[in-house]
């Protein structure tokens, strides 16, 4: 499976991301220029994390108009694997590929930690590698993580299951102080409907090599290639 | 089209100011403006009730009349200047230069 990783002006995580898919992977991956308009050579597109465009105006906003977004978006639309990392998260939302939006730090600070999320769901490509409630670690790095969305709208992704990861404590309990930004149901990654975009403030491609000191995110990248190669053979 | 080239060259653009407003919706919490009006108590200013922080956009525009500048504008602020999702926005517009003759 080939996987591109879009590269937007401020994008910072970019290479990390490839470094997981092309050389620890070894998947056929290539970055993608926010100029480019083409993308359908790829199975996988990955919004890496960072401050597209400089983050002007608010998280994501201007990335979304770019040529490679509305490229993503047709992908999205024909049932392809988006995954959106941090600053991608944001685009996502910007892009109403995913509902609600995210914002400035409960406590107003740029948070840089490891937290323990629960994993919701199993039964999709990105998780499928995990045990149902599991409680993982991850690093986080932002400051404006806090997931908003209004009260239907959260109730809808509730009822779908569209909740992959929450922020909790060591037991699984999402409580307000595992909670690191303020995130309505302590939401930490959200899918669309369909399944197929997923966006996640953590940083699962901090989490994969063991040099690293912390190999949690490796089953979302290796659940989603099973995923890929179970949908081909369908 | 042939029929606005015609129209282009006879109509009388106007250049309007546009002063955007961005708030919050009322709904979302804002610990910015939260912060700030903690700071504003320590000053002493414990009759301050409720700070909301928001945006302010300026911008030039040319439009053939108010009403397609406004329309112009809602536009913009739908797609770009705003967020709908945890944002309102309002404008005022005001005309600066006259009879810019295309």
């Amino acid at each position: 499976m080939k996987f591109g990783v879009i590269v937007f002006p401020g994008s910072n995580c970019d290479r990390d991301v490839a470094m997981v898919v092309r050389d620890l992977l070894n998947q056929p991956t290539r970055m993608v220029w926010h100029e480019e308009s083409d993308l359908s050579d790829l199975d996988v597109i990955i919004i890496p994390g960072g401050f597209s465009y400089g983050d002007y105006l608010r998280c994501g906003a201007i990335a979304r108009f770019s040529p490679a977004l509305q490229a993503t978006m047709r992908h999205a639309e024909q049932g392809k694997l988006v995954l959106g990392i941090c600053n991608g998260f944001q685009v996502l939302t910007e892009a109403g590929l995913l509902p609600g939006a995210l914002m400035r730090n409960r406590d107003l600070h740029f948070v840089c930690d490891r937290i323990s999320l629960k994993v919701e769901r199993t039964d999709l490509p990105w998780t499928q590698e995990y045990q149902k409630g599991q409680i993982i670690t991850l690093p986080i790095a932002h400051g404006e993580g806090c997931y908003y969305a209004d009260a239907d709208t959260l109730a809808a992704l509730e009822d779908n299951r569209q909740v992959l990861f929450r922020y909790c404590d060591a037991s699984g309990a999402a409580t307000p102080a595992a909670n690191p930004n303020g995130s309505l149901n302590n939401i930490a990654g959200i899918c669309n409907r369909q399944g197929n975009v997923l966006g996640m403030m953590p940083h699962p491609e901090r989490a994969f090599d063991p040099m690293l000191g912390n190999t949690d995110g490796r089953n979302l990248f290796e659940g989603l290639l099973l995923g890929m190669q179970a949908i081909g053979t369908r | 089209m042939p029929v606005s080239i015609v129209s282009l060259n006879k109509t009388v653009t106007q250049t309007y100011q546009a002063r955007i407003y961005v708030t919050l919706r009322l709904s979302v919490l804002d610990p910015a403006g939260t912060a700030v009006q903690s700071g504003l108590k320590h000053l002493g200013y414990n009759n301050v009730e409720r700070v909301r922080i928001g945006k302010y956009v300026e911008l030039t525009l040319t439009a053939d009349d108010e009403a397609a500048a406004k329309q112009q504008l809602d536009r913009m602020c739908d797609q770009l200047l705003a967020n709908p999702v945890i944002e309102n926005y309002r404008f005022e517009l005001l005309e600066t230069a006259e009879a810019k003759r295309l």
